[in-house]
């Protein structure tokens, strides 16, 4: 089974956790002032990136914590796990898969 | 072949030394900051803890560690009302929810060098004492349903389920002490 490590518990199996979609989407401040096109844009748009995917993941039957993770899309494996409010790990910097 | 009828799981959860019904208890989950998670543990009379899925106890009470702004607080059936006012005096003023769950859920507790094995049935964690020492717990799934998981012991494990989950549970914990047990 996938072990995440969540940022408060540790490495968990994957069937603890929920996944939120893509992390660090900024909610416009005023929305009032959003074109349709912005706003349909911060409703609707994400990447669908393949590599590496920057998403939020919830340990519901855990901590209950949301957090972010670094995970490579092309196979699945997580770079980096993280704190809701800290930057993404440098790419350099976190553990590569073995390919 | 282990006799893995019904009658034999209810004589296993009646009579076992290995899985067992736990009395009723008080039950409170308390969600808030720092500082009021540290005023309620006080209160409580229970040593001040901030490590993760770790539970602390003192005299018949518990404070489990459910997330970082989240404990449950375990007591004896009796103590719920003393609880709830030895909180309230010490919450006030402090924002932070406080929800009695006395019976929402039930316990149980599997004992012995099998305990383990047993909740590996429907339980992904590693439960090996090194990486699951005693007095370590989570809230985590058995099976289908979610439960929170207390090591009570070095072969001793409290498993608390929502009320409505405790036949599934049961079943799944019987059927698997049977087959472990013969
Ligand atoms: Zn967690």
């Amino acid at each position: 089974m996938l072990l995440i490590d969540c940022p408060y518990c540790g490495a968990r199996p994957e069937l603890e956790f929920v996944y939120g979609g893509q992390a660090h989407v900024a909610r416009p401040r005023n929305p009032a002032e959003c074109s349709d096109e912005q706003w349909a844009d911060f409703l609707y748009w994400r990447d669908n990136s393949r590599g590496v995917h920057a998403e939020r993941w919830r340990h519901t039957h855990g901590c209950g914590q949301f957090f972010n993770a670094l995970r490579d899309t092309t196979n699945d494996h997580f770079l980096a796990t993280y704190r809701v409010g800290e930057a993404a790990p440098a790419l350099e910097r976190v553990a590569r898969p073995r390919t | 072949m282990a006799d893995l009828s019904t009658a034999r799981q209810q004589q296993v959860v009646a009579t076992s030394p290995v899985l067992r019904q736990l009395p009723p208890a008080s039950r409170f989950v308390l969600r808030g900051g720092p500082q009021a998670l540290v005023a309620a543990v006080g209160a409580l009379g229970l040593p001040r803890s901030d490590s993760p899925c770790r539970a602390v106890r003192n005299d018949g009470r518990a404070a489990l560690w459910l997330g970082p702004d989240e404990r449950l607080l375990l007591g004896t059936a009796d103590a719920a009302g003393e609880t709830e006012s030895l909180l309230q005096r010490a919450l006030a003023g402090m924002p932070h929810s406080l929800v009695e769950i006395s019976h929402a859920q039930g316990a149980f507790e599997l004992r012995g060098a099998r305990a383990a094995t047993i909740l590996n049935t429907g339980c992904p964690l590693d439960l090996d004492s090194a990486a699951f020492p005693v007095d370590m717990c989570t809230r985590t799934v058995f099976a289908k349903a979610q439960i929170v998981l207390w090591r009570t012991g070095a072969e001793t494990f409290r498993v608390e389920t929502a009320r409505s989950f405790a036949p599934y549970v049961t079943k799944i914990l019987a059927l698997a002490a049977c087959e472990a047990m013969s």
